[in-house]
């Protein structure tokens, strides 16, 4: 049966208690918030693309559970330094993992380090929380002035 | 002699296993388990008597009415309401909040007038009022409460003044398990002339409620928490208020007479009963209340009293755990936050040691915001909880401060 610690893994609890990339940044020119009714979680991205269309720097700011935190903390590591065209790409890819059958093996490979979170889906529940800083982000991308939501 | 096994054994949902652990089901805040009385009762009605309820002459509807007509006057003598023309059915306490605020409030709210509510109020006695002030122009007045989740009585009737024209406070937080004093509250209220509606939702299932010694104008409250279905509850008025009052919705049942030019309306209850009501829910309403009268409300809250304090000391020793709600004067519920554990992630671990309690802002997000927390963890007891799924609760946060240590 899955575990409570196959959800919990080491690197969630780490980036939940040490989240890389946190605060407000210095310099951004794209921001959005997120929000999750269900459950209270606030979280807002700050994301500074250069003039050759990569993503410099990214951080977020807001208080969650340990899901949405380390997520927030994974999603940063995982776009900061890469093309803002494979944003949707990579996006696309993060949806599909927290939401396919659970006898789909994860593409650990393309996916990185974010394949630790392919356990929420094993707890309905907990989805959202895993996707809703990857939802603000790409209201940051868009420039969306509404507040991101995981529906 | 209060036997734990036979009340257990009057809910079968209990005996079940989730994720290979016995189920300690403690979210009884949010809804309680249904005992096989109320179960059989509503198969019953679905099995032999299923019929429309007022209209039919025929032998199935006849039933129907009486069975329906027969729980109106066992919860009218349970609430100790003047007659069954107090006793008007709703989906539940957020219908029976939203109907006063529309039809009592359109008809004698308006601009200048306030309507006063606590700070601990769930959502759904806040919500309607703020749409009643939206509309009218008149403002709402929020008492404040203490560090302990208590109301503020001294700064309560600071802001009761002739500009009060109701009042809306609720008998026992859903969120942090304080017991209003409602007595004192409604007698200040009337010295002014508020009337004031009791939200009963989470107070009937645990106390004896007595409309007529509290001498409230509105008490409105939900099947289910107190052992009935979902999706009907009730709203218990003064007949001279409710009489004045204008109907809520129209449609059939809600008439005498109708024609194109004009419609009668129909008497009490009925007037405030538009359309087929929750008929089997009725039914299961009052078998529930015939339960919780079979065991008596001094066995119910004995037993729930000693939960409480088992559970509270056992909080009081954790390491790390900081209660959201100490008044003195509390029931039921043991609201918490873990230092280093979000209760999302703390509802989620102990879900797996198969402990249900709620985790979020229990629909009472002004009470997060007062204590300065996103959300809560909540352990609820009733009657059929034992110590021992109380232990099972807290094994489950030894777990999470490990898993997150």
């Amino acid at each position: 049966m899955f575990d409570l610690r196959d959800l919990y893994l080491q690197v969630i609890v780490d980036h939940n208690k040490a989240p890389r990339n946190f605060g407000k940044l210095a310099h951004f020119n794209h921001e959005a918030d997120g929000y999750n009714p269900l459950c209270g979680d606030r979280l807002h991205v700050y994301l500074d693309v250069n003039d050759d269309g990569m993503i410099e720097d990214v951080s977020f700011e807001g208080e969650g559970c340990a899901i949405s935190v380390a997520s927030a903390s994974l999603m940063t590591e995982a776009v900061k330094g890469t093309p803002l065209s494979e944003f949707a790409q990579k996006f696309d890819m993060f949806q599909h993992m927290v939401t396919s059958d659970l006898d789909e093996t994860p593409d650990e490979e393309a996916l990185g380090k974010l394949a630790v979170l392919a356990g929420v889906r094993e707890f309905p529940s907990r989805i959202k929380c895993a996707s809703l800083c990857w939802h603000t982000l790409k209201s940051a991308v868009t420039d969306s002035h509404t507040i991101a939501k995981t529906e | 002699m209060f036997d734990i096994e036979k009340i257990r054994g009057d809910f079968p949902i209990l005996n079940q296993q989730v994720y290979g652990k016995p189920l300690a089901y403690l979210d009884n805040a949010a809804t309680t388990q249904k005992p096989q009385c109320v179960i059989d009762a509503v198969n019953h009605y679905y099995t032999c008597d299923n019929a429309n309820v007022h209209r039919g002459v025929h032998a199935l509807s006849e039933r129907a009415t009486a069975n329906y007509e027969a729980a109106r006057q066992r919860i009218a003598s349970f609430f100790n309401a003047r007659s069954e023309r107090e006793v008007i059915f709703t989906r539940g306490t957020t219908e029976a909040i939203n109907l006063i605020a529309s039809s009592w409030g359109g008809a004698h709210i308006g601009a200048g007038d306030e309507v006063l509510i606590t700070h601990m109020e769930h959502h759904s006695d806040i919500v309607p009022w703020q749409m009643l002030c939206e509309r009218t122009g008149a403002t709402l007045k929020v008492a404040p409460i203490n560090e302990r989740g208590e109301l503020i009585m001294d700064a309560f009737e600071a802001l009761l003044s002739e500009r009060t024209k109701i009042v809306g406070v609720v008998h026992m937080s859903n969120a942090l398990g304080s017991i209003n004093p409602v007595e004192r509250i409604i007698e200040k209220a009337h010295a002014v002339g508020a009337k004031v509606l009791v939200d009963g939702a989470q107070a009937a299932g645990h106390m004896a409620v007595d409309v007529q010694a509290m001498d409230c104008d509105f008490y409105v409250t939900s099947a289910h928490k107190m052992y009935g279905p979902t999706g009907i509850g009730v709203l218990i008025g003064r007949e001279s208020i409710l009489e004045s009052m204008p109907p809520y919705q129209g449609g059939g049942d809600m008439i005498l007479t109708v024609s194109f030019e004009k419609t009668e309306y129909n008497d009490l209850p009925y007037k405030f009963e538009a359309g087929t009501p929750h008929i089997a829910g009725v039914i299961g309403f009052g078998k529930a209340i015939e339960y919780i009268q079979g065991i008596g409300f001094d066995v119910i809250a004995k037993r729930e009293k000693e939960l409480l304090a088992y559970a509270t000391a056992k909080a009081e020793a954790f390491d790390g755990l900081r209660q959201i709600g100490t008044a003195a004067h509390k029931a039921c519920v043991l609201s918490f936050v873990l230092d280093q554990v979000h209760p999302h992630d703390l509802g989620t671990i102990v879900d797996r040691e198969g402990v249900a309690i709620r985790a979020g802002h229990h629909c009472a997000m002004p009470v997060m915001q007062f204590f300065k927390v996103p959300a809560t963890a909540r352990a609820s007891f009733s009657v059929y909880n034992t110590e021992a799924e109380v232990d099972s609760l807290f094994v489950a946060l030894e777990k999470a401060k490990a898993i997150f240590a």
